[in-house]
């Protein structure tokens, strides 16, 4: 029985959430998480390990031609594939006996994911014999996916803490999207794109929040039908104006990599994290930020007491409406920095509907992250790493060909997972959804 | 209502009391008007006079005003009536509007059965792509007698979207995995399931190298009802029958009752001895078989073979759909007849006019806006304050702590 019951009040969650971290998870569950461990290293090795070809796989660990020296490593596809499978086998067999306890399982199922993928490239490598597997571009690829999930779920939290639900955050991105490119190419200055898709996503989050908090709507209807809307204004302006005269209005120049003097040239680390555009250096600042002051300042404070208890918060004068006003025009404009991201910072060009669900993906970031930035944002690399891996695996020669229909299901599919087998342990601010009604 | 009022009586107090026929009529005007502003932004005479607006504004009014004018014109005679048509011709509009309207009366059957549980399917795309390449399937890959085929075509389809959307169900009973997250990966998989099916031999067309299925073989398609001439296919009788069937389930039946009491209150239903999570599992086998059907009224009636654009949008429209005919049978009956009408007119206004075809898309969606806004309506038309009347669509769908 998961389904809630009255009983589940806010204030006895975090308790029990502590309470049971220390202790082995209930005798099913244990089972069951164990059988499923054993059968993926099972599949790991019979797949990834005797599916592989004779030789070895290259998996190049460096950028490509900046100077640093080439690091790659030369691994006997067929005997890695085996030696993980059974790393995660013996972990497997090892829930099922005596069971990890619930923080373990945590780590051992990062183990399980690594070790797998790392199967999977390994495999994979042994199809292109001499020629390596760019282990450093899907991390690269990762982070590069990641960004405007990351923003996507900064905007969501931001919304969601202080009690609006917000799933127009598909909708807000690709607002940004279209403004960000329609902007920049015809002030032909990239700055202009950013600050114009700020303004759009806020514009979006604005009226979220006047639907939202002064007219009481049901506010995941509400996200839906404004992802209705956004999706058809930024058609109906596509077709106008960019479809008709693509020189004219939708042709910015993609954002250029700014690197970062010192930090850019630590190796490895430097190419992958402070060689990248300008929004991804600002991604960087409102994690931190969003992360610092939702829990270490006074305006974190008020949002979060706002999000799970408005009349606690009312009643020692926070303003509950103007909070959520706030904050909710706040993640609009998050949002519609993510969606300029989308268009001006990767692809260089708006499309119809590029959105394609990644402020949905997003949104489960938030789920999955448990409304905190920092989990937020593993959720983001997570799903923007299976992104990534369905672009690296659709580039390489692999033993076998995967249809590429399955490989685009991927991210899609880790996010069904993650949101299916995990969401039923976390909980949503308290207030997340309920119009607050002063008296 | 009292029975003793007369007809003139009631529509006064109707107007007073804005209820919901009032309200829709109403949220619908504004929606015309948001349209009518992009009609005219989307017209290139109207936007060079908007040039020298100062100098003479009257010819951005006048070009304004028959940009507007002959836009909705079009729309009108694309979805009910043209008076340049003659014959058999005259029902065309008519026969388009039906046909555009099935695939929507039974997705709205589909979004407002969930909703009325409680639950917020957002994946119909998904469910009604599942059962189109189901019934696709049955309907090329098998000789079945007449009848018997487009029944075992039919059978499948809904068995392939249930499936779809029982999955969901099933999580959110189970796990509590949201079904507005879920729903939604789901789309995405069937998607990219169905291009993969697309590019298979046996399942694509022989000899195409085109992402298009083999066609439906004649014993399964659903049959023309206004004859050749006329697309209209027996789909909108389903549609008919699937929408009284859910007004006897939801209204009638003792599953319908306890699937209303989980929806306003499951923790009440769970004390009344109702099973929640049975009830979810159950609401979304036959939201997603509907969506199924929709899927079927698309590849054994209108189009005749599965593309990758066989959802055509239709899985978000359903939602619209459902929340402008507010979750209820005879609602999705008149809003999918009205977007159907909607989406005829679009091609002509189109063809005729030059508008981008998304101006119907936002005109949808903003409609729903209002309808679900009733606060909005009142003030922009200083109607008095409602007395709990008009209940919006908001009482539905829950937050994520359920």
């Amino acid at each position: 029985m998961t389904g809630h019951t009255v009983t589940d009040t806010p204030h006895d969650h975090p308790a029990a959430a502590r309470g049971t971290a220390g202790v082995p998870a209930s005798a099913r569950r244990r089972v069951l998480s164990g059988v499923a461990v054993i059968v993926t290293g099972l599949v790991c090795a019979l797949a990834w390990g005797l599916g592989a070809h004779a030789g070895d796989a290259v998996l190049r660990l460096s950028a490509v031609g900046d100077g640093s020296p080439i690091l790659q490593i030369r691994v006997p596809g067929r005997q890695a594939g085996l030696v993980l499978g059974a790393v995660i086998t013996l972990l497997g067999a090892w829930q099922l006996a005596r069971g990890f306890s619930r923080r373990a399982m945590r780590a051992v199922s990062a183990v399980v994911v690594g070790c797998f993928v790392l199967a999977f490239l390994c495999w994979a490598g042994t199809g292109q014999p001499g020629t390596p597997v760019s282990v450093f571009g899907l991390l690269q690829q990762s982070i590069f996916a990641a960004i405007p999930l990351i923003l996507g779920a900064l905007a969501g939290i931001l919304c969601e803490r202080s009690g609006v639900i917000n799933v127009a955050i598909e909708g807000q991105m690709l607002t940004g999207a279209f403004t960000a490119a329609l902007a920049a190419t015809m002030a032909q200055h990239a700055g202009a794109g950013i600050v114009l898709a700020l303004l759009a996503g806020g514009l979006m989050g604005l009226l979220l929040a006047v639907f939202a908090i002064r007219y009481a709507v049901n506010q995941i209807v509400l996200g839906v039908v404004l992802n209705l809307f956004a999706l058809g204004l930024t058609s109906f302006g596509f077709d106008l104006l960019m479809q008709r005269d693509p020189d004219a209005y939708n042709n910015p120049s993609v954002l250029a990599p700014l690197k970062i003097p010192l930090l850019g040239d630590i190796p490895l680390l430097g190419p992958l994290l402070f060689d990248a555009n300008i929004l991804v250096y600002i991604t960087y600042v409102l994690i931190i930020g969003v992360q610092v002051s939702l829990f270490h300042t006074r305006w974190g404070l008020r949002t979060r007491a706002v999000g799970e208890h408005p009349k606690a918060a009312d009643s020692v004068g926070v303003k509950v409406r103007a909070t959520r006003y706030r904050n909710v025009i706040l993640g609009g404009l998050v949002a519609g920095l993510g969606g300029a991201f989308l268009s001006i910072g990767a692809v260089g060009a708006f499309g119809a509907g590029m959105s394609n669900g990644k402020g949905f993906i997003a949104l489960a970031a938030v789920i999955f992250g448990r409304w905190s930035p920092r989990g937020a944002v593993g959720a983001a690399l997570l799903f923007g790493f299976a992104d990534a891996l369905q672009t690296l695996s659709s580039a390489i020669t692999m033993p076998v060909t995967i249809p590429s229909a399955f490989l685009s299901m991927l991210p899609y599919l880790v996010t069904f997972l993650a949101v299916a087998g995990l969401v039923g342990h976390v909980r949503a601010p308290a207030a997340g959804g309920v119009p607050y009604m002063k008296g | 209502m009292s029975g003793r009022t007369g007809p003139g009586r009631r529509v006064l107090d109707a107007l007073v009391r804005a209820d919901s026929v009032v309200m829709t009529s109403l949220s619908l005007l504004c929606a015309l008007a948001v349209g009518a502003v992009l009609i005219v932004l989307a017209d290139q005479p109207t936007r060079t006079a908007m040039g020298y607006f100062l100098s003479s504004p009257g010819d951005t009014f006048t070009l304004g005003w028959h940009a507007v004018w002959s836009g909705y014109a079009a729309l009108f005679e694309g979805a009910v009536f043209n008076p340049g048509n003659s014959g058999m011709a005259v029902f065309e509009p008519l026969s388009n509007t039906l046909l555009n309207a099935t695939p929507l009366i039974l997705g709205g059957l589909a979004v407002g059965t969930a909703f009325r549980a409680g639950l917020f399917n957002i994946g119909v795309q998904g469910q009604l792509i599942m059962g189109a390449i189901c019934a696709g399937y049955v309907g090329f890959a098998f000789r079945l007698p007449p009848v018997v085929g487009l029944l075992a075509a039919l059978l499948a389809g809904v068995a392939g979207g249930a499936v779809w959307g029982g999955i969901a169900g099933w999580l959110r009973a189970r796990t509590g995995a949201h079904e507005v997250i879920s729903t939604i990966m789901m789309n995405y998989l069937a998607l990219y399931l169905l291009s993969y099916l697309l590019g298979v031999p046996g399942f694509q067309a022989p000899g195409s190298n085109q992402a298009i299925s083999r066609e439906v073989s004649d014993t399964a398609r659903l049959p023309q009802i206004l004859g050749p001439d006329l697309r209209l296919h027996a789909g909108l009788v389903i549609a008919i029958l699937a929408a009284v069937a859910c007004w006897w389930l939801l209204s009638r039946s003792t599953l319908g009752f306890s699937l209303r009491t989980i929806g306003a209150n499951p923790s009440a239903a769970r004390t009344a001895g109702m099973n929640v999570e049975r009830g979810y599992v159950t609401v979304m086998l036959i939201s997603g078989g509907l969506a199924g059907l929709v899927g079927c009224s698309q590849v054994l009636g209108t189009n005749h073979a599965l593309t990758g654009d066989i959802d055509a949008g239709l899985g978000f429209q359903a939602i619209t759909v459902a929340l402008l005919g507010r979750a209820s049978a005879g609602g999705a009956v008149l809003a999918g007849l009205l977007f159907g009408a909607f989406g005829a007119g679009d091609v002509v206004m189109v063809a005729n006019t030059g508008v981008p075809a998304d101006v119907v898309s936002v005109i949808e969606a903003v409609v729903v806006l209002f309808i679900a806004a009733p606060a909005l309506i009142r003030s922009i038309f200083r109607l008095p304050e409602s007395r709990g009347g008009a209940a919006g669509v908001g009482q539905f769908a829950k937050g994520w702590n359920g």
